[in-house]
């Protein structure tokens, strides 16, 4: 039987301020455990938070970065639950009046666009982290009231592979406003997800399966894969589906039961009476959504309107906001965008992803590159050369015009030059000129790659055509 | 009766609070009384009053700005735990995952 699949994310995003969201703590990564702490974020007794202004403003931005509402009137709830790595025992977070609600995200599937509902994003703490060893489990509270926001889709996701691309554009977004530095490998993004079966052609949704633990979008892709499969099977078996939570077990590349949902979610949220409520103006929600900075698909927009570029190189050259800047600058002094763009999309992305590198990676700055092009487009080296020496640059953060004299690149543009290499290559291939000249007229192109040879590459081939055929007009 | 034993059992647990069966019967008792009492005020028309979320009414937006202050030496954290290895507070092996 065929079945519907029915997808919902709910993606926690670690805010990038200074200091905790209650407290005055730093949130910098990879410190000494527990020394970042406070009695606020410790939960000692008669300790009172304090909003950080800053993660409210940032929420707020990310709420309008998803073409959210915001919640005027907006407070903090108690979310209880007992947990070691949670020392107050509730954590501080937003039940019925998150500060943003009712926003959207526009995805791209098979080239139709699929417009994915928001239904909330909500400010709350994160918990510390356990290490559990043979004896014991250790905890350390660095992380204990970093700000992080939650953010929940609507269930309109249909495949695995639509929630890889809304977890693709949602980074993307996030990371162009700024608050965050939305690295899964690093945990300041994680992601939750829902999903359920319904066979074809009914309404109902399924008995919905939470699935959690994924460490990469592939592994979120993988783990849903997994779910549609295991899921598909038991219907057709004609059993249920239990509603539970399943952890994703990353090496073998199943989920496993980690515990039933109905006991687990009984959270008895309530106000939070350390934190008074707030009251976000209008005017506030304004002036930040004027210093928003361009976002993902406006760019795109503009880089095909003001460029000229093709829509796909737009999106190519959107995706990443620090891929995008590196186009604009190196436009800005060699204003030939579809070359530059095809510079980026080629060797630049081939060369990253070979490496398994991020653009923040490489050596290179806007100017080396833009020097290299200059030097291609001028033809001191030929555009294949101009690859090799990309290479060597990208791996050396060596200068163009280093690695053009180290490897002997040079282009040979001289005529002088190469009316010798010419006229050499014709004395040796007499038999063959002979013939060119009896009608052999393909013989041209074995004239033109002796020529290359003996200069091992570095002759401008449009000049080596030019003096070939002068030369045997000459000889004929 | 509004709630029997069988809930304070459940909100009892949840609360990690292990309780007799005579507490079990007073605490049944007494959150009923409480109940009732909210039922009275729940009889009250409110239809033209905002929700007060905040004991002090119209006390909103207190906030700080984003910015780092000196917190705990890690020996201080620690000098109350039960139990701890000078960097980190140690508690009974955890089974399971949390709910976050
Ligand atoms: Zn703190």
């Amino acid at each position: 039987m065929g079945y519907k699949t029915t997808i919902g994310l709910e993606v926690h995003v670690e805010l990038k301020t200074e200091s905790k969201v209650f407290c005055g703590c730093s949130t910098a990564f990879g410190q000494e455990p527990n020394t970042q702490v406070c009695p606020v974020c410790l939960g000692l007794p008669g300790a009172l938070p304090v909003l950080n202004k800053k993660a409210l403003e940032y929420i707020i931005a990310v709420g309008l970065a998803l073409n959210c509402e915001i919640n005027e009137d907006t407070k903090f709830d108690r979310k209880n639950y007992h947990y070691p790595d949670l020392p107050k025992a509730y954590q501080i977070s937003q039940y019925d009046k998150p500060v943003a609600k009712n926003g959207y995200l526009d995805i791209e599937v098979d080239g139709k666009i699929r417009r994915i509902g928001i239904t909330r994003v909500h400010l709350e703490e994160d918990t510390g982290k356990a290490i559990h060893g043979e004896d014991g489990s250790y905890l350390d509270f660095n992380r204990s009231g970093v700000p992080l926001i939650e953010i929940v889709s609507e269930p309109d996701l249909e495949s695995p592979e639509e929630a890889r691309l809304y977890l693709n554009k949602l980074k993307n977004i996030i990371a162009y406003t700024g608050v965050s530095d939305v690295k899964m490998e690093e945990g300041s993004l994680r992601c939750d997800a829902n999903i359920s079966l319904r066979p074809e052609g009914t309404e109902e949704y399924g008995n919905v399966v939470e699935v959690k633990n994924m460490n990469s979008f592939r592994s979120v892709k993988k783990a849903l894969e997994y779910e549609e499969i295991r899921q598909a099977e038991l219907l057709d078996m004609g059993q249920e589906i239990v509603r539970e939570t399943r952890h994703w077990q990353e090496t073998e590349g199943y989920t496993f039961s980690s515990r039933s949902k109905e006991e687990a979610h009984d959270y008895r949220y309530f106000p939070e009476p350390d934190l008074v409520p707030m009251s976000i103006s209008k005017e506030q929600i304004e002036r930040i959504r004027e210093s928003m900075p361009e976002l993902p698909d406006q760019k795109k927009e503009r880089f095909v309107s003001s460029y000229g570029l093709p829509v796909y190189d737009a999106e190519v050259l959107t995706e990443s906001k620090e891929l995008a800047s590196l186009f604009e600058d190196i436009v800005a002094s060699f204003n030939q965008p579809k070359k530059v763009s095809n510079w980026l999309m080629g060797e630049v992305l081939r060369l990253l992803k070979d490496g398994g590198q991020e653009l923040a990676d490489m050596p290179l700055k806007s100017e080396d590159i833009v020097e290299l092009l200059k030097l291609v487009d001028n033809d001191t080296i030929s555009n294949s050369a101009g690859k090799v020496v990309f290479e060597e640059m990208f791996k050396t953060g060596k200068k163009a015009m280093v690695v053009i004299e180290e490897k002997g690149l040079k282009q040979i543009s001289d005529k002088e030059e190469l009316v010798a290499l010419v006229r050499d290559v014709l004395n040796k291939n007499e038999g063959q000129v002979n013939d060119y000249h009896n009608g052999k007229e393909k013989l041209f192109g074995f004239f033109v790659g002796q020529v290359m040879k003996i200069s091992k590459g570095k002759a401008n081939p449009g000049l080596v055509n030019e003096i070939l055929t002068e030369e045997l007009n000459r000889l004929k | 009766m509004a709630i029997g034993a069988k809930d304070v059992k459940h909100v009892a647990k949840l609360a990690r609070l292990g309780l007799s069966e005579e507490e079990i019967t007073t605490y049944t008792k007494q959150l009923n009384d409480i109940l009732e009492h909210m039922d009275k005020l729940n009889a009250l028309n409110t239809e033209n009053i905002d929700p007060l979320t905040h004991a002090i009414p119209g006390h909103l937006n207190v906030m700080r700005p984003d910015g780092v202050r000196e917190g705990l030496s890690r020996e201080a954290a620690l000098s109350n735990a039960p139990q701890s290895n000078e960097r980190y507070f140690k508690v009974s092996r955890m089974v399971g995952e949390g709910e976050k």
